[in-house]
């Protein structure tokens, strides 16, 4: 049987493909658009938001019999920002380059939606161990569209990947570029995310029907 | 049946509970850490002055400091004054570089005098004077270190923000846009006119070094803007300074 049963493995998948939070559940388009003009970004974006799922899930899980029904938002609320605060104060401490390249994503993590939907639609309702599959997967789910977002916009609207100049040198047009090629500036604003995540749900539509809703 | 956690006085006393626990949690958290904090903000300041004037370990694409364990000596090395400009007079402050900018401009606001830090450095028989400014971007704060020499042509720059845009407005701390402002010139025909971050330069490879402009950053034009204002307005309040530089 493995490692995890069926049911447990579901939550790790489902959201990968399915149920994927940003392109199924339509969830934290907010961060996809704000931060996927580059593709470091992107993977920062992702690897943090995998963190507090996984752990935000488990300390809600374990509440969830002594939360009170009436403030169990705000409730979620603070678990979030208390573990984005530490997890901040401590790279701050410890790894302070990778703490300044964080700092931007530190209020987009707390305000993320998916964050608050599976503390409020799974966490509240499942044990430790399923909620922290639960967060892994949707937060895979979630970084792997915002991977994809800012791989096809740090390529076609810089050029590069990860920094690097991967289509040559649109100034001394070296690469593609000698052919006349340019850069689409366009790409590295807002819109083109929301458009990219548009043609990946396309896609993801057409080759499931059981996704098309009437 | 209703639970007991809905009554009013369960809620109350968890609210309070939860409160209490996590405003303990982070007070002693921030005030452990803060001393490891300040000192790395610290190393940060005395990095990023050398990085102005060239002392830095650049490789061919990306910015990279001089390492935190040599920092020290490096500073002390190439840094041979620090500088106090305050109210027309100049004093020497071996901790110059701990003033706080923002604290000195909301004084400025406030009509008090405010306290200019400037850094004096040597590296291979030049001499580089280097400013710290500070403006805003377009979500938050933007700041620079910019080393001059004498005439107010720069010699380096290093750019940074506390909260623009990712890939977009933050890329102002990328070489590709801070090495462009090496070898420009902040006079124009001898009276001060600043570094405008241009959309219609048209000059990419930026050769020419009298323009007072700069190639700006495609989606970035707020922040762009912001880093003009704060060039404009910063450093022309050095330029009395480097005038009395010409007289002596």
């Amino acid at each position: 049987m493995g490692l995890l049963s069926k049911k447990d493995a579901a939550l790790i998948t489902d959201p990968f493909a399915d149920n994927n939070p940003i392109t199924i559940q339509v969830l934290g388009i907010c961060s996809a658009l704000a931060i996927t003009a580059e593709l470091k970004a992107s993977i920062v974006m992702a690897i943090s938001v995998l963190f507090v799922m996984g752990v935000g899930n488990i300390v809600i899980s374990l509440m969830r019999n002594i939360i009170p029904s009436k403030i169990r938002i705000i409730a979620q609320l603070i678990v979030v920002a208390t573990l984005v605060i530490i997890v901040d104060l401590v790279l701050k401490a410890f790894q302070y380059e990778l703490s300044k390249t964080l700092g931007a994503f530190i209020g987009l993590i707390i305000t993320n939606c998916i964050i608050m939907g599976r503390f409020e639609a799974f966490a509240l309702a499942n044990g430790p161990w399923r909620s922290f599959l639960d967060g892994i997967g949707n937060a895979v789910g979630y970084g792997v569209i915002l991977i994809l977002v800012g791989f096809f916009r740090e390529l076609l609207g810089s050029g590069t990947l990860l920094g690097y100049k991967v289509l040559g040198d649109p100034i001394e047009k070296t690469g593609v570029y000698a052919f006349g090629y340019e850069n689409n500036g366009f790409m590295l604003l807002a819109p083109m995310a929301l458009i990219v995540v548009g043609i990946i749900i396309w896609i993801q539509r057409s080759r499931n029907e059981a996704l098309i809703e009437d | 049946m209703s639970k007991k956690t809905d009554s009013n006085i369960y809620t109350l006393i968890f609210a309070t509970g939860m409160v209490l626990v996590v405003g303990t949690l982070l007070a002693f958290l921030a005030s452990s850490l803060k001393p490891t904090i300040d000192e790395n903000k610290r190393i940060e300041k005395q990095q990023n002055i050398l990085y102005a004037m060239g002392v830095n370990d650049n490789d061919e694409s990306s910015a990279i400091f001089v390492s935190k364990d040599k920092v020290g000596e490096e500073f002390s090395k190439y840094i041979t004054k620090q500088l106090v400009i305050q109210g027309g007079k100049i004093t020497e402050d071996d901790n110059a570089y701990l003033i706080d900018v923002k604290k000195e401009q909301t004084a400025e606001k406030e009509g008090k005098e405010r306290k200019f830090p400037l850094f004096v450095g040597e590296k291979d028989g030049k001499t580089f004077y280097i400013a710290p400014i500070r403006g805003k971007g377009l979500w938050d704060a933007v700041w620079a270190y910019v080393g001059m020499d004498e005439d107010m042509v720069i010699q380096g720059a290093y750019f940074d923000h506390k909260g623009e845009t990712a890939g977009l407005g933050a890329n102002i701390k990328l070489r590709f846009f801070m090495d462009d402002f090496i070898g420009e010139h902040l006079k124009k025909d001898g009276a001060f006119k600043g570094i405008a971050i241009s959309k219609s330069n048209n000059d990419p490879k930026n050769e020419d070094k009298i323009d007072n402009e700069v190639d700006a950053i495609a989606g970035a034009t707020i922040t762009g803007d912001g880093v003009s204002a704060m060039i404009k307005s910063e450093l022309k309040k050095y330029v009395s300074f480097f005038n009395t530089l010409k007289t002596n």
